[in-house]
């Protein structure tokens, strides 16, 4: 069997950027603010790993406006489920291969 | 001596893949829990679960007063409404116990979304607005069909089944318990059809009683 941790993503390896694409893959969007929210994650922070995330194109950005007050959401691309979903796959190797 | 050397590197390196995959376990539940949190709407107030049953049964006792009195609200009638300028006072009266119970919702939850520190409106709220509002826009729509083709006995029956087809489907963005209370407000409802002439009646139980006593449940659980 091939090395599982060949297939694991390193972006995805942070533990934040993992549970931002989480709640992409289980929300259609999600704005900025819920994200803090839920994580529990600075301003800086979040800001920097959505950047990161951004980069690689595995979500994508919707800017608009609600009341005049600019409203940011996020939606993960396919590109990310692909992504998410196979770090998934190679986490889950890793943690059979241990227990056996 | 290089063996013990080799042997050592090679203990080392386990042990670090170890707590490495003690780290990717933690990465895995991680997952689950911030799935679950980020779709849940929890900010939904027990309390205006409570004030909400209080006014719907004034509301059923204001109707009783306009509809039925002095006849006992338990005993059988077919026709209940036999003019038009009833059945607006009806209608008022249910506007009134509708405004007020939004209301209230709206006060209580958006104060405890800020005591928790969170938004009363975001992505999980915007979600679980939608899912309530396409079956109670259709009930809406329905019932006025109802009481314009005249048959008002079925007003009753029929928004206590498409409340609770819409908590239902809401359910899935907030306390389970929410789902709970949808299939008792279908089962009142259903019951209700099947007795016409008792829709206040129901109507109080329905949108009175279930209301105070899940409310209370919410409250206790989740804000005391």
């Amino acid at each position: 069997m091939k090395n599982p941790f060949e297939n694991l993503d390193r972006v995805l390896e942070h533990r934040v950027r993992l549970q931002i694409m989480s709640v992409l893959i289980a929300n259609e969007t999600y704005d900025f603010n819920s994200l803090k929210e839920v994580l529990g994650v600075t301003d800086g922070g979040m800001a920097s790993h959505i950047k990161a995330l951004e980069k690689e194109k595995y979500i994508t950005v919707i800017k608009s406006f609600v009341d005049r007050k600019p409203n940011t959401q996020y939606k993960i691309t396919d590109r990310g489920r692909t992504v998410f979903r196979k770090h998934l796959d190679a986490l889950e190797a890793l943690i059979k291969q241990q227990k056996r | 001596m290089l063996n013990d050397f080799r042997l050592f590197t090679l203990q080392s390196k386990v042990l670090s893949n170890m707590k490495e995959i003690h780290e990717y376990e933690k990465d895995l539940a991680s997952i689950r829990s911030v799935m679950e949190r980020s779709g849940k709407f929890i900010s939904l107030s027990g309390m205006s679960g409570i004030l909400a049953g209080v006014y719907a049964l004034a509301g059923a006792a204001a109707a009783y007063f306009v509809v039925h009195y002095p006849i006992s609200p338990f005993d059988f009638r077919i026709y209940s409404i036999t003019d038009d300028g009833t059945l607006w006072k009806l209608i008022a009266i249910a506007s009134v116990v509708l405004v007020a119970s939004i209301f209230t919702g709206l006060v209580l939850s958006s104060r405890k979304a800020k005591k928790a520190g969170v938004t009363l409106w975001n992505s999980t709220s915007r979600q679980l607005f939608i899912n309530l509002a396409i079956p109670l826009v259709t009930g809406g729509i329905f019932i006025l069909i109802i009481l314009y083709t005249g048959h008002f006995g079925l007003a009753a029956p029929a928004s206590l089944v498409f409340y609770g087809l819409a908590l239902i489907h809401g359910s899935a963005n907030t306390y389970d318990e929410v789902r709970y209370l949808g299939f008792c407000e279908i089962g009142i409802g259903l019951l209700s059809a099947l007795l016409p002439g008792f829709g206040l009646i129901f109507w109080a139980l329905g949108f009175g009683v279930l209301h105070i006593l899940y409310g209370a449940i919410l409250y206790n659980k989740y804000e005391r």
